[in-house]
């Protein structure tokens, strides 16, 4: 597993390469705690393009981002995910307070707020 | 012989061997050539059970997690088992949501998943023994080589 960093305006975008279980989840924890510091960002992206497994441990994973960027006054989502992760997060309710896009770029229009 | 194949394994109760079960159980299966689907599902459950071993189970201590994975025609036994602390409530361990462990940011959906995920899943647990889960998954079109 490892993770991909890029920031764009405030908004910093992390595409997770490899597995989520309980074992990686908690290196990516700290790994985007750390940049999300670091780089002054307010807002976070999941890209789940190069996901290739994902369990229940990455639902708390990303909840727990969403309480740690919401204590920034920021926003979560996530972005290009599979079927099989769709299921998983639906399952869970995960869509009621984090939103789901088809690309990037429509991630960053939903955070910034760009009605079209 | 009870099954078509069978094997055991018993490993160190870390969070590194999460992953070395379910690529062992996906593995194993292979014989029943089962899609990228059936694949999918069987890895995560087993991924559910195992860390719940781990997590719940040993509490993140010492501990050894058996994995016993069977096939018979087309069918997939997994049981995943443990020697650690059992669950007192199985109703309430597998309710979607419920979860003992929040400040470790666990979603409490590791049963919602393996229901799921699997045909039949089936939890056997004493407090102070130990917790055994069984799933079963039914693999459609499975080709014995």
């Amino acid at each position: 597993m490892n993770l991909d960093f890029d920031i764009k305006n405030n908004i910093l975008i992390v595409s997770v390469n490899g597995e989520i279980d309980h074992h990686t989840s908690e290196e990516i924890r700290g790994e985007i705690e750390d940049k999300f510091y670091r780089m002054n960002a307010k807002n976070l992206i999941f890209d789940f393009s190069k996901t290739s497994f994902m369990d229940s441990s990455g639902i708390g994973m990303i909840i727990g981002r969403y309480k740690y960027v919401k204590n920034f006054g920021g926003k979560v989502c996530v972005a290009r995910v599979n079927e099989k992760f769709d299921r998983i997060f639906k399952m869970s309710g995960l869509y009621k307070i984090i939103n789901g896009y088809e690309t990037i770029d429509e991630a960053i229009d939903g955070i910034l707020g760009v009605v079209k | 012989m009870k099954y078509d194949n069978e094997m055991k394994v018993c490993f160190d109760a870390k969070s590194v061997n999460e992953s070395f079960a379910r690529i062992t159980v996906s593995a194993f299966i292979m014989q029943l050539d089962p899609t990228l689907s059936d694949i999918s599902d069987i890895k995560t459950s087993v991924s559910e059970a195992v860390t719940n071993a781990i997590i719940h189970g040993y509490d993140n201590e010492k501990g050894m997690v058996e994995l016993f994975c069977a096939y018979d025609k087309d069918t997939v036994y997994i049981e995943i088992s443990d020697k650690g602390k059992g669950i007192d409530n199985i109703e309430q361990a597998m309710t979607p949501l419920y979860t003992t462990k929040l400040e470790e940011e666990r979603s409490g959906m590791g049963f919602t998943v393996m229901e799921t995920f699997m045909d039949t899943v089936l939890v056997e647990s004493e407090v102070g023994v130990g917790t055994k889960i069984i799933m079963t998954k039914k693999i459609e079109n499975a080709s014995l080589k």
